[in-house]
This record gives structure tokens, C-alpha cells and sequence, in this order.
């Protein structure tokens, strides 16, 4: 059985809802703890939604200098299928896994609500159970999910397809092209600010057309990952 | 110089300025009396703070006593723990226990929303972690002036934001509560914050300090001069000229630590290594350390220079009384104390040992070797003063409730009373809150299974099984003004109720209990009134209240709030899968008004809003058959009779017919002639009065039979009035008006936005 890892930080509050969406979807979550120096021969990595360190100096600034990091940015250069969900995605900038920035959103105040989302790379390992194009709906909750990037980068980032998701009806965030996710070159590392472990069980994720909170579309997330890994 | 006990003892004469710190003279001649001399000062800074009427109850007592004398065992079945503890514990199966409780933090959120709402939803986490539970929700009761006030604004900017910062960082969902706009709470805003938790049955660590010899130790923040109310007195009074100055009175929150500090004291409770253990909260290290030697073995032994201090020019007075937020105190085995400090250190939590427990009888606590405290810990924490105030029935009642709303003029036009149900449907109290409770984050933890808009909120207590817990809480200041012990019951029943709806089986009462001032004879007529009323209330309910909040002097000048009684109610579901919906999602559903109605407009949203009335009697109560609906709701639910049901509260039945449709933009077809008929009421009743009891499901038509053969057999009134239509995009009231969709969306989104966004 695969064996995906989620990384507990001080401040990490979606962690244990990673782990439980990586057991649902038929792998196994193994609990790493911020201060490891090695991430126990996990297949693949999440970094959890959550406030790491208060959100102090800058979102993730402080966790990506945590010395799991260290392993985290050697695995994700080696190609190891990492998925930043947050303060996840703040992390990977932070670390420069990921290009561009997350600021406080335009509207000044934290939101949380179902998110519609068009997916728009199914090349990369977190997506590629995805159709071009599908339209999704997870639940959105941040404060500071403002995407930014200089005109070369966004170029770049559009003109590659590393833009993975997009905001669809609303942008929530004042994020800019209505950037939800990225990834980066080799389509290993993807960031996003939408929270899928929260669509993977029905009766706990988004309301659908059909009944109350019944939404898993993130369950696809993990689905697209342990492909990735069969291939492997 | 240090005011030692020695000192205390040898200058009897010496001027001590216990008035400015709220003590009243008698109350200082007791202290000197059981002391056997005048206090030191840090005596008297800790008599003052256990003293006051916030911390020791002392003029609430003799009232909230009933809530013990109306227990009957069967109410006591599934208690763990009551009333006494930081929280009761309430036993729901399964192995699992949940406590809840609300607290207010009414004055530090007019002085400053922001740290005074977050440090309010932190004391209550702490209140639910000492019990060795683990926090899974919290939820707001929320009370501000007139929405189109100046200062509104500032005020609600803050407390939201306050709430949002605080409890989003602590990854607890929020899961629902409450917001009320009315003038009377103007400059006396109230901020109630209700946090439960669940923990296995053996995990349970009640807060006591046994077993002489076990280590005391202080962990999470430092220890700062913030909310240091009294001590800046003593400070700058007698005993320490050139001392620091007047310090902020109200908390600074940062909920990072109290995050770390939630997953610390878990972990500690995990590994078994805590006897016992205290949040410090109102008074400090003076509450924590009396109270725990008071609940245990009954002594204690401080070196109080052990305290980690942020700010090193703090005296002794102004440390036993700082509120700094996220501190705890523990009781440890010393065989268990270096692994105590192991896991305080793996999360960066800072602890210090600050002395032992004794079988001395004595809280003795000393300042770089000298004793400046020496007390009996019971006579600051548990002997206080007790008044039993004088009371009076308000003078200006009877005018008040002869002032009949059912004398208001009411309307057959249907233009009239279609205009006036959008008035109502987007007056404050009754519009989408949406704008606020979108701040909170209700998703974290993934175990959220109704949250803001439903009725109430409900959390999944057992993966496994599907056990569940469903909160919901109510009160109506306006129903209280006119019938204190009425209103009190009002709120019961509707926080029961919506419990209820959900699904779920209504078994524990919390209460936070706002008021004016307790000094007025006519307020504490009003709390005697509404305590008897709810203890009343929970008897005929056969549901015991768990533990509660007093808030008296909610008053400016000479005008004080209504009573505002908060009523939590707590329901259990074997499996939240059965749990039932707000709103119709379904085409062709039938719907049914469970319940009769009377014309009863006292108190009312149709009375406030469109005649600015206050006045007659608020709605009959009849528990008795509230507890046969929630009985009837419960059924149907099992059997999966009814695909929603909606509570009918403020506004009556038109608000909660456009509830329901908002809920998931279903329409529907609605026609009110045979509730007139057989009920004997007129239009504007039918749609606006707010009668109690009342309900209405949606229900599939093959489950038809089914359904009203359950209510026949229970004895429930039951009317088919309407269908449910996925295709109008309308809200119709046959012969009446039809609203679409999207003007019932508009009228109900806006309100808030219009004045806060």
C-alpha cells in the first residue's frame, strides 16, 4: 500500500483531516512530525492547512525553515508527488518550490465557503484523474489566499499550463488571473489555497445539487496521486 | 518593600485601599476576621478578585442553587460531572462524554472588541481542556446595538474579527450560534462564546490538587501585566511608590500559543502524566492555585519568583492577579515530572515548577523568601461572600404588558402583507448572517455535519459509529423584558426545539445568563424570575443544566439590558448520517406545519420591526408538549420520514417558510386557509405570530402515510400546507403573493453587507 505522508507543524490544523483523506482513499498516512530530519520513506507528502507558527513574520515563512524542510526540498526536486493545501501552498513559496506570493485577501477578511474551481493541468501528479476542464467544488477557508506573481512569472506560469485550478463565479481572494493552484516545472509539486481533504466524505464536505454536504470531488486529489505511484 | 505576613501582622494600622478594588467594608472586616489581622497585600488582591461578583457568584448563588434542588435522578442519569466543575460532563454512550459550556466577555469587548471577543472564545477552549476533553467547536451568542447606530460598526468589525483571528487559529469549527441588533444592548454589547468537547470516559481530569507532595506547575505563556484590573491600584497605592503605572485592563489573545498549548495538554493528559489541572482565566495564578487547593488535599506551598515573567518589574500583587491568556496550571507526580517537561518542551511550552501540595490547610505562597500569603484556601475560593439582594417586581411591568401587541393593527391586504414580510425578512435579526459566520472556518476537523444556517450545529463524535452531538443555542431579550421567567423558558424551548429538528435527542442545558446590575432591586427580581424559570424549564424537560455563566452589571448609566438568558441545549444522535436538513432540496415534497398557532405578536419580529412596538405578553410555553414533538421529530427522523424540517421562531411562519427555500434555492407553494380555518386566526397571524411548538417538515410523498399516521398516533397537530416546487424559483402563498427567488435571496443577503462590508 502506498504510504503518504501529511507534515505536522506547530500551528497545523488540517492535519489530521489529510491524513484521514489519504486513509480514505486507500493508502496509508503516516504522521510526520515538523522537527524530523527525514520523512520515513513516504511515497508521497502533504503539507496541511493551518496558522504554522501563528502565521508570525509572513504565512509559512517561519515553517519553511523547519528542519523537515530541508528533506521536503530535496524530495520535491527528486520528483516525490508533494501537495500543499493552505498554509501548505504558503509553505512551498515560501520555500520556493512554488513561484509568486499569498497575501491577505482583497476583501480584508478571512472566507470560508464552497469554492468552484475549473481544473485546468491534468498532467501533474495530484490531478491527472481529472478531465481537462472539469469544474469542481471544495470548501475555500483562508485570510491571506491573494496570488501574486511579476508579469514574467505569470507569463510564464500560464504560457507552461502550470496554472492547475482556477476560480470559477467568484474569485474569493483578489488572487490574480484567478490563480486557486500551481505547480511547478516537473508537474510533482502542486499548491493550492482550496481545501480538497475537506470534499472527500459524504455528509462532511460541500452541499451538492443532490443533497447536503455531500461533495467529494476532492477525493480525485488522492486518487490522481496513487496513480501517479502505480506507475512509479 | 514586599508586604510580608510578618509585616502584615506587625502593622495593623496601616490604610489599605480595599474599596477602589471592590471590596466593601464588611467584606474587608471578614477577611481581617478570618485572617486574624489585616491582609497583605497580595491577600487582598486575591480576596479582592475571588471575591468579586464575577468570580465567586456571590449574588447569583442563592438563586442558581435551584438548578441543583430541581434535579431528579433521571436527570442525573448520564451526569459525570455538574455544576462546580469548569464545565459538566455529560455522558452520551458509547464510552464518549462531551462537555460544554458558555462564557460572556461582555465588558472587555465594548473596551476592545477585537482581543476582548478572542481572548473570550480562549478561556472558554481552556474551561473545556481542563476538564481533559478535546476541544471540537465553539459557537457565538453575539448582542450589538442598533444596526444603524455610529458606533455599531466599530463594535461588530472588531468582535467578528476578533473570532474569526481567534477561533480560526485554533482550528475548532465554528458551527453556529447567534446575532441580535438591538438598541438596548448599545453601549453594553454581550459576547457569549460556547465551546464543547469530547473525551473517552476514562480521560476525565477534574480540577484538584491531591496527593501532598506532587509538583505545581505553571505552563504556556508568560506571565504579563495584561488584565490586571484591581492591581494597578494596589500598585500605585501604599505599598510601592514608584511602582509600575495603570496597566491595560483587558487580555491580548494569541492563539498560536493556545494552540500549541491545546496539543501540549492533550498529549499530557495521553500519557497519563497530570493528577490534575486548571486554565488560568479571571484572577490568575489567585483563582487557579485557591481553587485547586481548595477542590484537593487543601494546601499548597508557592514560591511565586518561580513564575516566568515577561515583564520582570511585576510585583508579587500584580503577578497572583495578571490575566495573561494561555497558561495552565498542572498537578504532577514528581516520578512524573521530567516526562511532563519532555512533552512541554517538544512543543516548545514554556513551564516552571512552582511548588507542591501540602495536607497543611494552608495556601502558602512566598516572594524570595518571604511568606507573603498565608490563607485558608477554601475562604478565598469557595467560603465568599453570599447576598441574598433585594428584589422588587419592575414598576413599569404591568403598563408594559397591558400595552398588548395584539392590539396592533393588522392587515388582510395582500401588497400590505407582502411588503411587510420583506420587511421582516430583512430586518437585522432575521437576515442572513452569512456575512459573519463566512469569517469562521466550519470545515477544520472534518467532522462537521450541520453548521450555520442549519437550526443547529452538529459534530460527529465517533467515526466509527456515527454518534454524534447537536448544539443549538437561544435567547430573546425582548420576549425577557416583558416576562423574565417566560422569556427564560422561551429560550429553553427554542433551543431545544432546534435541537430537535435536526434529529438529534435534547440532553443537557448550559446557560450564560446576561443582566444589568444586581444592586438594582427590579434586575435582580428579573434573574430570580428567569433562573427559576429555566430550572423549572429543565425539570418539566427532564434535562439537567450542566454548568452556566453569570454576567450582572450589563447597564450604562441608569438604563440596563433586557434579560438576556442564553439557553444551550445539548442532543445526542446515534449516527449523523439520520441527521435532517434546514431546508427542502427535493421536488414535490409535501409540506406540513406541525403544531397549532395563536395570535401572539408580544415581543415580536413583526411587532419590532414594523409597528417599533414592545409591549404584552411574549408567547405561551407549553414544554410538556415540546417534548412530545422533539419525541415525534426524533421518530421520524429514525424512520427516515422527513427530508427537513425548520424550526418557526421570530417572524413566525413566513420566515420560516423563506428559510427554507433560501436554505437550497428550492421553491414552493404554500397556501395558510386551512391553518385559519381550523386554528380560528387571521392572515397576519397565520404568517407573522410566533407561537411556540411549531415545526414544519417536508416530507416525500410515498413516506405520507407513514408520517401522519406517526403524528395521529402522538396526538400532534398536523396540517398539509404546501408542496415543495424545484422548477418555480418562488416562494407563492396562494391568493396572497408570490416572491421569486432571487428578490427573496437579494432582500435577505443584504442587510449586513449594506452596514458592515
Amino acid at each position: 500500500m502506498s504510504r503518504i505522508g501529511v507534515v505536522t507543524f506547530p500551528g497545523s490544523l488540517d492535519d489530521r483531516d489529510a491524513l484521514r483523506a489519504i486513509r480514505r482513499a486507500g493508502a496509508q498516512p503516516v504522521s510526520i512530525w515538523h522537527g524530523d530530519r527525514d520523512l520515513g520513506g513516504v511515497d508521497a507528502l502533504v503539507l496541511p492547512g493551518g496558522f504554522s507558527y501563528g502565521d508570525y513574520l509572513r504565512c509559512g515563512a517561519i515553517a519553511s525553515h523547519s528542519p523537515v524542510m530541508t528533506e521536503v526540498i530535496a524530495a520535491a526536486k527528486r520528483g516525490l508527488p508533494i501537495l500543499g493545501i493552505c498554509n501548505g501552498f504558503q509553505i512551498l513559496v515560501e520555500s520556493h518550490l512554488l513561484p509568486g506570493g499569498l497575501i491577505r485577501n482583497d476583501g480584508g477578511s478571512f472566507v470560508c465557503r464552497d469554492q468552484k474551481l475549473r481544473v485546468e493541468n491534468t498532467k501533474t501528479s495530484w490531478t491527472n484523474a481529472f478531465s481537462p476542464g472539469d469544474e469542481i467544488t471544495i470548501p475555500l477557508k483562508n485570510g491571506e489566499g491573494g496570488y501574486i506573481a511579476d508579469a514574467e512569472t505569470l507569463a510564464q506560469l500560464e504560457g507552461e499550463g502550470r496554472v492547475v485550478f482556477r476560480y470559477l463565479d467568484v474569485n474569493p481572494n483578489g488572487s490574480m488571473n484567478d490563480i486557486a493552484g500551481i505547480t511547478n516545472e516537473l508537474g510533482n509539486v502542486v499548491g493550492l489555497m482550496p481545501h480538497p481533504e475537506h470534499a472527500t466524505e459524504e455528509g462532511f464536505g460541500p452541499d451538492t445539487k443532490l443533497a447536503m454536504r455531500n461533495g467529494t470531488d476532492g477525493l480525485r486529489f488522492f486518487s490522481s496521486v496513487l496513480n501517479t505511484l502505480a506507475v512509479a | 518593600m514586599t508586604d510580608s505576613v510578618a509585616n502584615a501582622a506587625a502593622t495593623p494600622e496601616i490604610v489599605q485601599p480595599f474599596e477602589s478594588l471592590g471590596l466593601k467594608p464588611d467584606e474587608y472586616e471578614r477577611i481581617k476576621q478570618i485572617l486574624g489581622r489585616r491582609p497583605t497585600s497580595g491577600e487582598l488582591a486575591m480576596y479582592s478578585v475571588m471575591w468579586s461578583e464575577h468570580c465567586s457568584y456571590k449574588s447569583s448563588k442563592v438563586h442558581l442553587r435551584q438548578f441543583g434542588e430541581k434535579v431528579t435522578p433521571k436527570m442525573r442519569e448520564h451526569l459525570l460531572a455538574g455544576i462546580g466543575e469548569n464545565a459538566g460532563v455529560i455522558d452520551i454512550g458509547e464510552g464518549w462524554a462531551v462537555t460544554f459550556k458558555v462564557e460572556s466577555h461582555n465588558h472587555p469587548s465594548f473596551i476592545e472588541p477585537f482581543q476582548g471577543a478572542a481572548t473570550g472564545v480562549g478561556g472558554i477552549v481552556r474551561d473545556i481542556i481542563s476538564m481533559g476533553a478535546r476541544p471540537v467547536a465553539v459557537m457565538d451568542q453575539l448582542r450589538f446595538g442598533a444596526i444603524n447606530h455610529p458606533d455599531t460598526a466599530r463594535v461588530v468589525h472588531g468582535v467578528v474579527s476578533g473570532i474569526s483571528f481567534y477561533g480560526n487559529c485554533l482550528g475548532l469549527p465554528n458551527i453556529g450560534g447567534e446575532t441580535w441588533f438591538d438598541s438596548c444592548y448599545q453601549d453594553n454589547p454581550l459576547v457569549n462564546a460556547l465551546a464543547v468537547g469530547v473525551l473517552r470516559h476514562e480521560d476525565l481530569h477534574l480540577a484538584n490538587a491531591r496527593g501532598v507532595g506532587n509538583k505545581v506547575v505553571l505552563f504556556g505563556a508568560r506571565t504579563g501585566g495584561d488584565g490586571i484590573g484591581g492591581a494597578s491600584i494596589l500598585a500605585s497605592d501604599s505599598f510601592s511608590e514608584g511602582g509600575p503605572t495603570k496597566r491595560p485592563a483587558v487580555q491580548v489573545g494569541d492563539p498560536f500559543a493556545e494552540k500549541v498549548l491545546i496539543e501540549c495538554c492533550l498529549e499530557l493528559f495521553k500519557a497519563s502524566l497530570v493528577e490534575g489541572i486548571q486554565d488560568l482565566g479571571a484572577a490568575g495564578i489567585s483563582c487557579a492555585t485557591s481553587e485547586l487547593a481548595a477542590a484537593g488535599d487543601g494546601g499548597m506551598q508557592i514560591e511565586l519568583d518561580q513564575v516566568l515573567l515577561r515583564d520582570p518589574t511585576l510585583l508579587p500583587e500584580e503577578i497572583l492577579m495578571s490575566e495573561s491568556q494561555e497558561r495552565m496550571m498542572a498537578i504532577v507526580k514528581p516520578e512524573n515530572l521530567e516526562a511532563f517537561l519532555k512533552v512541554t518542551s517538544k512543543w516548545d511550552v514554556e513551564s516552571s515548577v512552582l511548588g507542591e501540595v501540602t495536607d497543611t490547610g494552608r495556601l502558602v505562597i512566598n516572594w524570595h523568601g518571604e511568606q507573603i500569603v498565608n490563607v485558608n484556601p477554601a475562604t478565598v475560593a469557595l467560603d465568599g461572600p453570599v447576598y441574598n439582594r433585594p428584589m422588587a417586581r419592575p414598576a413599569w411591568l404591568d403598563s408594559l404588558q397591558c400595552n398588548a401587541a395584539n392590539d396592533l393593527q393588522r392587515t388582510n391586504n395582500p401588497r400590505e402583507l407582502r411588503a411587510q414580510f420583506l420587511t421582516i425578512l430583512a430586518s437585522p435579526n432575521i437576515a442572513s448572517k452569512a456575512w459573519i459566520t463566512d469569517q469562521y472556518d466550519r470545515y477544520v476537523g472534518g467532522d462537521t455535519a450541520l453548521a450555520f444556517p442549519e437550526d443547529a450545529g452538529m459534530l460527529r463524535v465517533d467515526e466509527g459509529s456515527g454518534l454524534g452531538v447537536s448544539i443549538a443555542t437561544d435567547a430573546n431579550g425582548r420576549y425577557s423584558q416583558l416576562d423574565p421567567y417566560q422569556g427564560a423558558q422561551l429560550a429553553l424551548a427554542e433551543a431545544y426545539r432546534n435541537v430537535a429538528v435536526t434529529g438529534a435527542t435534547p440532553v443537557a442545558v448550559s446557560d450564560c445568563l446576561n443582566f444589568g446590575s444586581p444592586e438594582d432591586p427590579e434586575v435582580m427580581w428579573q434573574f430570580s424570575q428567569a433562573v427559576t424559570g429555566l430550572a423549572d424549564g429543565c425539570r418539566d424537560l427532564e434535562i439537567p443544566v450542566t454548568g452556566g455563566n453569570v454576567s450582572f452589571y450589563n447597564q450604562t448609566g441608569g438604563a440596563s439590558i433586557h434579560p438576556t438568558p442564553v439557553v444551550a441545549v445539548l442532543g445526542t444522535i446515534s449516527d449523523v448520517a439520520n441527521r435532517i436538513p434546514g431546508g427542502w432540496q427535493d421536488d414535490g415534497n409535501n409540506i406540513y406545519l406541525l403544531g397549532e398557532t395563536t395570535t401572539e405578536f408580544g415581543g415580536s419580529e413583526w411587532a419590532h420591526v414594523i409597528h417599533n412596538h414592545l409591549g404584552g405578553l411574549p408567547p405561551k410555553v407549553d414544554l410538556v408538549r415540546e417534548s412530545k414533538l422533539a419525541a415525534l421529530l426524533s421518530a421520524a427522523a429514525r424512520q427516515s420520514l422527513i427530508s427537513s424540517a425548520h424550526d418557526l421562531s421570530e417572524g413566525g411562519l413566513a420566515i420560516a417558510l423563506a428559510e427554507s427555500v433560501l436554505r437550497f434555492g428550492v421553491g414552493a407553494r404554500v397556501w395558510l386557509r386551512e391553518v385559519m380555518d381550523r386554528d380560528g386566526v387571521d392572515l397576519a397571524s397565520a404568517l407573522f405570530s410566533e407561537s411556540t411548538g411549531r415545526v414544519i417538515v417536508s416530507v416525500q410523498r410515498e413516506d405520507d402515510v407513514k408520517f401522519r399516521g406517526l403524528c395521529e398516533a402522538r396526538g400532534y397537530k398536523v396540517l398539509r400546507i404546501g408542496v415543495t416546487d424545484s422548477q418555480s424559483d418562488a416562494l407563492e402563498i396562494q391568493d396572497l403573493f408570490t416572491i421569486p427567488l432571487d428578490l427573496l435571496t437579494e432582500t435577505h443577503a443584504s442587510s449586513l453587507p449594506t452596514h458592515f462590508a
